[in-house]
């Protein structure tokens, strides 16, 4: 395999490791927060078990976040450093402000607040968490931002070889960097309640700590509800805006060959790039395309054989993610309606806590696909329309990078399957007991 | 022009800071084995670092976020040169990080001793690369005109580059060791002051060895001797490394470790006055060298990422020091006991 190949999948797998822990720590961060101020207002000792409990499940993951993230940021320059010369002028600003504004605000204070608890009064405590939570939540914007620039870039001009910033308004403002803002943030919620009520319903099950764990799981299901369904209206809106930005990207979605107007929607199918068609089609839905990317099922939809070949993205990983994180982006919204109605007798309804508990993964799945989505679809392009993902490398040996690719793998290998071993046992040991029952 | 040379020493500030600050973290990892004889001590040191390493690192990822914003070319092709060391680097902070978070968490002897062993190499693996690498860059790397790398990791561990990083090494140690003797009690600040007495000659005479080896190995005097003005800064390394050992015999730790810091920053500051306005200067043909001129961004990322960076980092500045107050008391055993913490 060449540089190219092997940087990809190093960068691949980094990614999608560190995106593991980061999606929970940014809705969990919140939640916790909202414990501890519950704690401070009502003085009930339940929301401060709570805080503590799921504040180690949130720490665990955040420290594996922050650890992962650290390469993401050097691994530009360390494998795609003609990318980082071609971009840094508007890329580069990002992450530093990033780190700067809101980093440092996070890192800071998640030490204040995991030693602190003696040394701040409660109500000190409970705000630290907050601009912990807070912190996070802002530096996911502007690695949004970044990425967003990447996908459609905008507020530069070409100078000297490179992108060269000319409005930096029009890059903080990029449509398409807001709309994944709209779309990823709220995913990271909806991953964050379902991970809070599938612990939940676990312990539920066994019927211990009934009342800590039915108003843990009413939180989830308040906070899914609400972000689920926001998803799912955000990832509408982002789909349309894809079609007028990235066309290649929505006709490899659905693997669409021919242009036409009243495109469908295929359920199923099987790409046959070679042969620039779909080898078996199940469950055509004729104007659906169309619908979906221009909310008019007239609308004629550029099919692949219009985009020239090498501006094609790999069909079948664009095709396969998107289907996933559709259906799985339409099951939770269903999954928390379903829990409202059973909200008052949840101990009862076995069955539902069993669903739950089994669906902690898959909002892991579609947020990972919605990842694969994003950036595999984006190829063959590193900066959609400027540069090309091929020409972007370091001109460094394939051999250093084969040899770090395997030390990610191991390390990461071994690190995940620590961490999730540490993440299961804290979470089925519960929380510590009541100190009246102590 | 100004902008740019305002952006270079604002680079090497914030490297600064990083060594200034995670460095004690790094020395104290590196000490961890052999002072943390019990338990009880390991405990002691890893809380003496845990409220504030994780702030600390993120100079790291400043001062990286910085090199990519204002110097993008430099970020590039220093990142991709020293593709290696800075790998080593990132696996080794990768563990140290965890290794925190994970080893009290189960309790099994196994299990702690392999933490044990990566909070060690994570600090002394990072502190000794961090110092090769920048010996390597006052001295001059082998880029060529299209800032490719003719060489590899060994091409870095010549006796100058091995030397500054036995100096990083030398500086975290007794940085790190000073920090516990104003963080830790009894027994284990004794044995951390009586450490810092006996580094203090070592830390020294290697500073003086470098010294003298720069003006050998590297081209750092040039700018020296043309202002002589600026032999202050190491003037001032000089004053910082006496004081040390002044508030040492005195037994005034915190001030002791202040000076170290500043010993750290002067050192830093040694190298990056004498460098400038080179970033990454090449020992092939000085015309491949990449400049605070020919690498930087255009005036308008300059400009704005200059705003930001004067508006958020005295507020980060602020609110670290806060936080280093508030945790810069003696460890107590209500905290070591207290189960929220590591």
């Amino acid at each position: 395999m060449d540089v190219v190949m092997l940087s990809r999948l190093q960068f691949a797998a980094a990614t999608m490791f560190h995106f593991l822990f980061v999606p929970l720590t940014l809705g969990l961060s919140v939640l916790v927060a909202y414990m501890e101020t519950q704690y401070v207002r009502t003085g009930d000792e339940t929301y401060l078990r709570m805080t503590k409990f799921w504040g180690k499940l949130f720490l665990i993951n955040f420290a594996l976040g922050v650890v992962t993230g650290i390469t993401l940021e050097f691994q530009f320059g360390t494998n795609w450093s003609r990318y980082s010369a071609y971009v840094g002028d508007i890329f580069g600003s990002l992450l530093a402000i990033e780190a700067s504004v809101a980093f440092f605000l996070e890192s800071t204070f998640i030490g204040i607040w995991i030693f602190g608890w003696n040394k701040l009064s409660k109500k000190a405590h409970a705000t630290v968490m907050w601009l912990v939570a807070g912190a996070g939540n802002v530096s996911a914007i502007w690695i949004l931002l970044a990425n967003g620039w990447m996908q459609h870039p905008v507020g530069f001009t070409i100078r000297d070889g490179r992108a060269e910033l000319t409005d930096f308004l029009a890059v903080v403002t990029n449509k398409f960097g807001l709309l994944e803002i709209a779309h990823m943030i709220p995913s990271a919620f909806t991953l964050a309640a379902f991970f809070m009520m599938g612990i939940s319903a676990w312990h539920l099950l066994k019927k211990q700590h009934v009342d800590f764990f039915t108003r843990s799981f009413n939180i989830g299901l308040v906070v899914g509800l609400v972000s689920s369904l926001i998803v799912v209206i955000t990832g509408d809106m982002h789909a349309v805006h894809v079609t007028q930005t990235q066309p290649a990207k929505l006709a490899a979605m659905e693997s669409h060959w021919e242009t036409q107007p009243q495109a469908p929607i295929v359920m199923f199918a099987v790409p046959d790039e070679k042969n620039e068609r779909n080898k078996i089609e199940i469950g055509r839905l004729p104007g659906a395309l169309s619908f979906l990317g221009h909310h008019d099922v007239n609308a004629v939809v550029t099919g692949l054989k219009d985009i020239p070949k090498d501006e094609r993205p790999p069909v079948l990983p664009t095709f396969v993610s998107f289907r996933t994180m559709v259906a799985l982006g339409t099951l939770f919204p269903l999954l928390t309606i379903v829990g409202w109605f059973l909200r008052k007798r949840l101990v009862e309804s076995r069955w539902y806590l069993w669903v739950m508990l089994l669906a902690i993964p898959l909002p892991y799945l579609a947020i990972e696909m919605g990842w694969v989505l994003a950036e595999v679809g984006r190829q063959p392009w590193i900066v959609y329309g400027l540069l090309k993902t091929a020409n972007a490398a370091s001109p460094i040996a394939a051999s250093q990078v084969m040899t770090t690719l395997v030390g990610f793998i191991l390390v990461y290998g071994l690190l995940g399957i620590a961490g999730f071993y540490l993440i299961a046992n804290l979470a089925k040991k519960g929380p510590e007991p009541a100190t009246e029952d102590a | 022009m100004v902008l740019q040379t305002v952006w270079f020493f604002l680079w090497g500030l914030l490297w600064a800071i990083f060594f200034m600050t995670d460095g004690f973290d790094f020395g104290i990892g590196t000490l961890y084995p052999f002072l943390g004889k019990s338990e009880r001590d390991k405990n002691m040191m890893i809380h003496a670092m845990g409220p504030l390493w994780d702030g600390n690192e993120v100079w790291l990822i400043t001062a990286g976020g910085v090199t990519f914003a204002a110097f993008p070319l430099f970020y590039a092709v220093m990142f991709s040169s020293l593709y290696s060391a800075l790998m080593l680097i990132l696996f080794a902070l990768i563990l140290r990080g965890v290794s925190f978070e994970f080893r009290n968490k189960v309790e099994s002897p196994a299990w702690k001793k392999v933490w044990d062993t990566c909070i060690f190499v994570g600090s002394f693996l990072p502190a000794l690369l961090f110092g090769v690498a920048f010996a390597n860059i006052f001295q001059g790397v082998p880029i060529d005109q299209d800032g490719i790398f003719q060489g590899n990791l060994f091409t870095l561990l010549n006796p100058y580059g091995l030397l500054g990083g036995v100096l990083f090494v030398c500086l975290f140690l007794l940085h790190g060791a000073l920090w516990l003797t104003i963080r830790a009690d009894g027994d284990l600040a004794q044995r951390a002051e009586s450490l810092s007495g006996k580094l203090w000659p070592v830390l020294t005479g290697v500073a003086v060895v470098f010294l003298v080896a720069s003006y050998i190995f590297t081209p750092l005097y040039n700018n020296y001797l043309a202002n002589p003005v600026l032999f202050l800064v190491p003037a001032i390394a000089v004053a910082a490394i006496v004081g040390i050992k002044y508030f040492l015999m005195q037994k005034a730790f915190f001030k002791a470790w202040l000076a170290s810091s500043a010993t750290i920053v002067s050192c830093i500051f040694f190298g990056i006055i004498g460098l400038y306005p080179n970033l990454f200067p090449s020992s092939i043909d000085a015309k491949y060298s990449l400049t605070a001129f020919n690498a930087s961004s255009s005036p308008l990322t300059l400009k704005i990422m200059l705003i930001v960076v004067l508006l958020s980092i005295p507020v980060v500045l602020a609110y670290q020091i806060w936080a280093y107050k508030l945790f810069s008391g003696k460890v107590t055993d209500e905290e070591l006991a207290h189960e929220e913490t590591y």
